[in-house]
């Protein structure tokens, strides 16, 4: 059997194993605040993918040429700018998600996911396989934001991609939505999970603890 | 001799290294003005879009606003169907004649064109009114049986854009709605619900002499000039409570509103 090249890995790894979110734990705020319903969590996951993907192509593209000094504010600068211009097209042609994204596309600037990936991998690597990890990484990232919406929406308001798919008590159904999970709280619940399953399929991604209790005797 | 050729001025530029201080300047110049190119002309380029949105969302909400008023779509259907839009001098209370709401957005661009207030008379928290404002109405029989004012003001985290709709005595209200606010959410932004702009429908403004007694309670309305206070959003129900009055008073729609009793609009 052969390796798989390292640029398949380089994309797939992210995905689930290395999963930005789920084991780095960045860009966590986005993914509590975004994640009320499935077409938010979409529409944010496609612009932080486009955002992390341009980000790293340019900054690899120049990366010879950042000198070391200035170089957190030349990428801050270059994610700043893409960001918004994503957000001026979100605004122009998507309008109605764009409301309810708010302040959260600009907040991308910030996503320390972009300057992650861009600091870490973009900076060393040449332009392609930097976009191939800034693609994986994004998409890993939209992985944990879809599950965590599509699970929110379905429990706090019975639908999927604003489709009625749980009968409401209201309407004559069944089903009485959750308003806890249309909360940040439950985002942090979701999230929890999902790492806590993750870390038990592959132990060796849970962290050794900071502190070891002492060890103390059974009195006698 | 200095060598002018950009090509390979270009090339000394790359070839310098990292850490020097004139390539260190250079670069931070280039990527801040590629980036700037970038950003200020997505921004030109989208606008004229995304002003369409805005205007389109308004839109919406104003025929939101209408059909929600009960007994309203029938007199639209009476009256032809649609709303006639009107750019109104605030301090005579009527049609300006040299602005349309064509230009209104250009004339209002002028600091001229706008009033400082007092202190004492500015409860809505404004500072300073625009002269000119833009107003829908329907007539049926001559007789204006609807009126939509805009509205803004300082709410308690920031400002609140709305329209209130008068019937044609100019003392009832017909329906309210919030086009704009950032109140705190669950609390003061439950002024968006529909429930609670259901209850300003047939709430009275002013009594017989003719004093604007219009108020959101505190706790559940007990007149009929009241309607049901937000609970937890003491400061946002004053605030409407003030802004509503601003606007139905001498500074605001007053002159407007005497106009149309009078049958002179």
């Amino acid at each position: 059997m052969t390796a798989p090249s390292p640029l398949w890995s380089t994309f797939t790894d992210p995905l689930v194993r290395q999963n930005p979110v789920t084991l780095q734990i960045l860009g966590i705020c986005s993914a509590l605040a975004v994640t009320t319903s499935l077409p938010t969590a979409l529409t944010m996951a496609a612009s932080l993918t486009t955002v992390l993907v341009l980000s790293a192509g340019v900054i690899s593209l120049i990366r010879r040429h950042i000198p070391d000094t200035i170089r957190l504010i030349v990428q801050i600068v270059i994610v700043a700018s893409l960001v918004i211009v994503i957000d001026q097209l979100l605004q122009a042609y998507l309008f109605e998600i764009s409301q309810s994204l708010s302040v959260f596309v600009s907040l991308i600037t910030t996503n320390c996911l972009v300057l992650g990936r861009t600091e870490s991998f973009a900076r060393l690597n040449p332009p392609g396989r930097s976009m191939v990890d800034a693609l994986g990484n994004g998409l890993g990232y939209s992985l944990i934001l879809c599950l965590v919406g599509a699970l929110r929406e379905l429990f706090g308001a019975g639908s999927l991609m604003g489709l009625q798919v749980l009968p409401l008590v209201e309407q004559g159904g069944w089903f009485t939505p959750l308003a806890l999970m249309l909360l940040a709280p439950s985002a942090f619940f979701i999230l929890g999970g999902l790492v806590w399953a993750i870390r038990s399929i592959w132990p060796d991604q849970a962290e050794a603890p900071d502190t070891v209790p002492p060890e103390v005797e059974e009195g006698t | 001799m200095a060598d002018l050729n950009p090509f390979s001025a270009w090339r000394r530029l790359l070839a310098l290294p990292n850490e020097s201080r004139t390539k260190t300047v250079l670069v931070a110049f280039l990527v801040s003005a590629c980036c700037a190119v970038m950003v200020s002309g997505a921004t030109v380029v989208l606008r004229p879009i995304q002003a369409a949105n805005r205007a389109a969302e308004e839109q919406a909400r104003l025929s939101a606003l209408v059909a929600g008023i009960p007994g309203m779509s029938t007199l639209l259907e009476q009256s032809g169907g649609a709303l006639s839009t009107v750019v109104i001098d605030l301090d005579t209370g009527r049609a300006a004649t040299e602005v349309s709401p064509a230009t209104l957005e250009t004339t209002l661009a002028d600091a001229g064109n706008w009033t400082v207030l007092e202190p004492g008379e500015d409860i809505a928290g404004l500072v300073q009114r625009p002269d000119y404002a833009q107003i829908y109405l329907l007539r049926s029989e001559g007789e204006v049986s609807l009126l939509l004012l805009p509205f803004s003001g300082q709410g308690y985290n920031g400002r609140i854009d709305g329209i209130l709709a008068l019937k044609g005595d100019m003392h009832t209200i017909a329906g309210l709605t919030i086009t704009g606010q950032s109140e705190t959410p669950g609390l003061g932004a439950r002024i968006e619900e529909p429930a609670w702009q259901a209850s300003f429908n047939g709430v009275e403004t002013t009594d017989d002499s003719g004093e604007i007694r219009f108020a959101v309670a505190r706790g559940p309305a007990s007149t009929e000039y009241e309607v049901d206070g937000i609970t937890g959003a003491t400061r946002t129900s004053s605030a409407m409570t003030r802004i509503i009055r601003f606007w139905l008073g001498e500074q605001g729609y007053g002159p407007l509103i005497e106009a149309v009793r009078r049958g002179e609009f």
